[in-house]
């Protein structure tokens, strides 16, 4: 008879949560970064979750064949880049309506890949290295904590450099005011729509890498049960996060975190109510969204011009 | 709105499913199944719940399709990713009516109720086998028929290969849902790694869902953290687990179909459908007229299970054990289930002197999970 | 003449995308080395072509109508909404339970029962999003999202906890409801009354909508809370109303899912008509009678595709992707139509 509660240590359950945010956060993160350039702009493409999968199903058959995983990841981008460009061309006609276009997307890039996939789901691509950062550490756990992906760094500093970038430089004040009042852009002579576009284009490279990382690295494998829906969760994270590239980047971690309390607990022999735990992400997100909110202040920090519901 | 009372109105509408069905059926039949039939050639309707080749459960009954197709006379018609829902039946009648399907293979578990019973009262010609051994004399139709392994004989082979590589003794288990059958399988691994060294556990994880790559990659580094040197699975493709075990440089025991391509160093063996014994005897009995089995079930005796090769991590200790474990089974002398056992709440699950054979019914209903593995159900 | 004409024109973008979706889905195969021409026949054929092809293609609509209204009805208050598949999750569990409670009630009461509390359990689900907007300033997206995957965790965990039929061994699900109580098909066509069930309750939106004071008040309040505010009108009370309303079309269909296919709640209720709905709300610009149109298209391909895989070999992906192409083109056609879309 073993006690479930002797098992029970909280520095190895911290740990666990630390190790997962490590692992599960990058794709949350790059979509969202993405998402964050696009919806800055003024659109919103709720498409990246299908971008995410062309992706993921992409950069592995690159990397496939190629037997190179960055030259994957760089696919998985471009591809990426062509759905966003979509996205946006086709958001740019008149009467065409952004949310509608992105799931319809959404189906689209999905199918493709399911199709274009299948030849891939047996064989096996070179994966992208980890980078061994705890390898000061004695403990098995700490080192395979802190065994991350060279993405997560990448995606981290992209996130201080497009806070930095839209506050400070002279194309973030230009995109925001897109975002914010196109009107107002258009009479300082800014060309709206190709600004759009490309915005839209950008935010579909940064989903196109976050879904490299999870046929490349973690899972690291292509299959159709890949992304269950972390490409539609980024999308909502900016709005948690508030438009803010920092912000995102934290709301990434904490629900990478929170994704692993489910497993971590079950396996220190806490298993029932496991459906319970393994919504604490979306719980957690919920709680903290709430208690944040103003009421009457409904998307403070939200860019002008974008469609999503009403202020 | 002439319409907007209809539902509540018609009182006997709603309740013809059985008997309005099944008329319905008598219309439909001259779809050209007699013909087909009497020419001695036979169309088989194959369903799956995932993709094909997933690397487990779907691809396990994808193989033995294949092999039926080459048998002369048999065409194959398949259809993956069909839902649970209503889907079911609307494929399942568009084999019968469109391809002239005369026999279904509905190989996911979620099919048999209520779409394969819906439509094998519907279509009183049509024969349908079932993946999962729920037909019951009396209360299902004979034109149904259940196929189902005793794959925990596998699975204990498993536990004895596991608990002989490991260093730690922890072992680790990835499970989708605590259901009878899982249970059975994380009891069967148990027993068998505790046959090798009575000191081993099993640490159990419970994603939720049958196909969820993610979180199978969560649970796996979770119970590697813990200090478990082997995985092992219950869910449909354990393609994630396996390759997580490899790349941490622990061992693997795979499930539904081989995955050793996957872990080259670490796969150890692995319990594995063989469905082309009872798929092949559906068809030639379909084919011959022959009534139908409705019950088709065995285990490694009967070739409807098999374990993966080993791999090069077994030693030939190991091997020796476990080979002679499995003679036994062959024979029918083996006995996984038997008393004295207790479950890991501290309560007798089997008395002693009490000895549950594979084919015993109490096994089916599994609530338990045995002393040594940690995890609640 | 020019009546006719004016009466056409709405439809001609939607002709015109159908065309170019036939036209890239076949450029597409033809690249995959399939055969184009006899694949769009097979569409045809599959969805829409025989007696049989129409009761496959209605079957496959019938819940995606009510789940689309999820979307649709908030979406006339200014909500976008997407996480309608819980509250056809917390739908179907309420339904199911019904008969559970009335056993041995008679059929009529506990079918009305069921509806209702389907309905109602679907319903707060969703008021509860719009109260949390209301009342908190949370973006209703995202918050729709999230109580989806909540209330989904939450099924499941009742499922196969506390309200399991223990003897539903290897498939959790809640008791079975029983013959009495369940959903038979129309006499004549093989589609469940949930068909009929859906046709009604979008034509009922619809009259709503458009044409009740409460459908108007909701409207303006969705294009101009701060007008409608000063025009006395509860804005928040019509938001909550709206949410309330689409979510219990989306717990109705869990209803009916229990009742009329599956005889009980489990898991593979869960099939995505949620999701599925949100595009066909957004393709049918959120109008009643287009989602009517709109849940036949998606449900022909879904019967359609079952007849690629069988005939052509196809991967089961050739749905998905002529699905999204469609309405990939549909919407992008949608620039030629005149009337402008109805703000969202």
């Amino acid at each position: 008879m073993s006690d479930p509660a002797s098992d029970f240590a909280l520095g190895s359950l911290l740990l666990a949560l630390l190790g997962g945010a490590m692992r599960v956060s990058t794709p949350f993160l790059f979509v969202s970064l993405g998402e964050c350039i696009t919806e800055t702009a003024g659109r919103i493409n709720l498409g990246l979750e299908g971008i995410l999968v062309f992706g993921a199903m992409s950069g592995y058959g690159v990397s496939y064949l190629t037997g190179s995983p960055w030259l994957g990841i760089l696919a998985a981008g471009c591809c990426g880049t062509l759905f966003g460009l979509l996205h946006g061309v086709l958001c740019s006609l008149p009467k065409v309506n952004d949310i509608a276009v992105g799931i319809a997307l959404m189906l689209f890039g999905t199918g493709l890949a399911f199709f274009l996939g299948k030849p891939l789901i047996q064989p096996q691509a070179p994966m992208l290295p980890p980078l061994n950062l705890g390898g000061w550490s004695d403990d098995p756990q700490v080192r395979s904590a802190l065994r991350i992906n060279v993405l997560l760094p990448i995606g981290l500093v992209l996130a201080f450099v497009l806070q930095w970038a839209l506050v400070s430089t002279r194309a973030g004040l230009v995109l925001r005011l897109v975002g914010d009042n196109a009107a107002a852009a258009r009479a300082l002579g800014y060309p709206v729509v190709p600004i759009r576009i490309a915005a839209t284009a950008a935010g579909g490279f940064l989903a196109g890498v976050g879904g490299a990382f999870l046929s490349l690295y973690y899972p690291g494998s292509w299959n159709e049960g890949l992304s269950s829906g972390q490409g539609l969760m980024a999308v909502a994270l900016v709005i948690f996060a508030r438009w803010n590239p920092v912000r995102c980047a934290l709301a990434a971690l904490l629900f990478g975190a929170a994704g692993a309390l489910g497993p971590a607990l079950q396996s220190q022999g806490i298993t029932s109510g496991y459906y319970l735990f393994n919504a604490a992400p979306y719980v957690l997100t919920l709680a903290l969204m709430a208690a944040s909110c103003t009421p009457g202040r409904i998307l403070a920090g939200a860019p002008g011009e974008l469609s999503l519901g009403n202020r | 709105m002439s319409q907007s009372n209809r539902p509540f109105n018609r009182r006997d509408a709603l309740r013809m499913l059985g008997a309005g069905g099944a008329a319905a059926a008598a219309q439909m039949l001259p779809f050209g199944i007699g013909n087909v039939l009497a020419a001695g050639k036979l169309t088989v309707g194959v369903l799956y719940v995932g993709p094909r080749d997933d690397f487990g459960y779907n691809q396990a009954q994808a193989q033995a399709a294949a092999i039926i197709k080459q048998m002369p006379g048999v065409k194959v018609v398949e259809e993956e990713k069909v839902p649970e829902t209503v889907a079911v039946q609307k494929s399942i009648e568009a084999m019968i009516n469109q391809d002239g399907a005369s026999l279904i293979f509905a190989t996911s578990f979620g099919y048999f109720d209520p779409h394969v019973l819906k439509m094998a009262a519907k279509y009183p010609n049509v024969r349908f086998a079932h993946c999962g051994g729920l037909w019951t004399q009396g209360k299902h139709p004979a034109n149904v028929a259940s196929y189902f392994g005793y794959i925990d004989e596998c699975e204990y082979l498993d536990g004895m290969a596991a608990a002989a590589a490991s260093k730690t003794k922890k072992l680790g288990f990835i499970a989708a849902k605590p259901i009878p059958q899982v249970l059975r399988n994380i009891n069967a691994f148990l027993l068998g790694a505790r046959a090798v060294d009575p000191k081993a556990t099993v640490r159990v994880i419970f994603t939720g869902d049958w196909a969820l790559p993610v979180k199978e990659a969560e649970a796996a580094n979770s119970l590697i953290d813990q200090g478990v040197d082997v995985l092992t699975c219950h869910v449909d493709s354990p393609k994630v687990v396996v390759q997580i075990a490899e790349r941490r440089g622990i061992y693997s025991c795979g499930y539904h179909a081989s995955q050793a391509a996957l872990a080259p160093k670490g796969y150890l063996t692995g319990a594995e459908w063989d469905w082309q014994t009872p798929y092949t005897s559906l068809v030639k009995a379909a084919m011959e007229g022959k009534p139908m089995v409705n019950f088709l079930r065995g285990g490694l005796k009967e070739g409807f299970v098999k374990p993966s090769a080993f791999g090069p991590a077994v030693s030939a200790e190991a091997r020796a054990k476990s080979t002679a474990v499995k003679d036994k089974m062959v024979k029918g002398e083996f006995v996984i289930f038997k008393g004295p056992l207790n479950d890991n709440t501290g309560k007798v699950a089997i008395a002693s002197g009490v000895s549950h054979a594979q084919q015993d019914p109490v096994l089916e209903d599994m609530k338990y999970l045995v002393d040594g593995v940690i995890g609640q159900v | 003449m020019k009546s006719a004409w004016q009466l056409a024109a709405p439809f001609a973008p939607v002709s015109a995308a159908i065309v170019a979706a036939a036209l890239l889905f076949a450029l597409f195969l033809l690249v995959q080395g399939a055969a184009p021409l006899q694949a769009l026949e097979l569409v045809i054929q599959g969805a829409f072509g025989s007696a049989f092809a129409w009761q496959n293609t209605l079957s496959r609509a019938a819940p995606i109508m009510l789940t689309a209204l999820c979307v649709a009805l908030p979406a006339r208050a200014g909500l976008v909404i997407i996480g309608g598949e819980g509250a056809l999750a917390l739908g179907a569990l309420a339904a199911a339970m019904v008969p559970v409670v009335g056993a041995g009630w008679p059929a009529y009461p506990v079918l009305a029962l069921m509806a209702l509390a389907g309905f109602a359990a679907g319903g707060a689900w969703m008021a509860l999003v719009a109260w949390l907007r209301h009342a908190r300033g949370m973006n209703e997206t995202i918050s729709s999202l999230l109580l989806a995957y909540i209330g989904i965790a939450l099924f499941n965990f009742l499922v196969e906890g506390a309200l399991r039929d223990p003897a539903s061994l290897n498939k959790p699900s809640t008791p079975p409801i029983g013959e009495l109580y369940a959903i038979g098909p129309m006499p004549g066509f093989d589609v469940h009354w949930g068909l009929a069930w859906g046709l009604v309750v979008c034509a009922l939106a619809w009259l709503v909508m458009r044409h009740t004071v409460f459908g108007f008040s909701v409207g303006v309040a969705g294009g101009n809370p701060r007008a409608a505010q000063m025009a006395g009108l509860p804005v928040g009370m019509l938001l909550i109303a709206s949410c309330f309303l689409g979510g219990g079309c989306a717990g109705l269909a869990g209803m009916l899912e229990v009742a009329a296919v599956h005889g009980s709640a489990n898991a593979s209720l869960l099939a995505g008509y949620g999701y599925a709905g949100i595009l066909v709300s957004f393709a049918s610009r959120h109008h009643p009678l287009g989602i009517i149109a709109g849940a036949i298209l998606v449900g022909g391909i879904g019967a359609s595709g079952s007849l690629l895989q069988r005939r052509l070999d196809l991967p089961d992906a050739a749905t998905l992707v002529l699905q999204g192409t469609l309405f990939l083109a549909l919407l992008a056609f949608e620039t030629l139509n005149r009337k402008g879309l109805r703000r969202v």
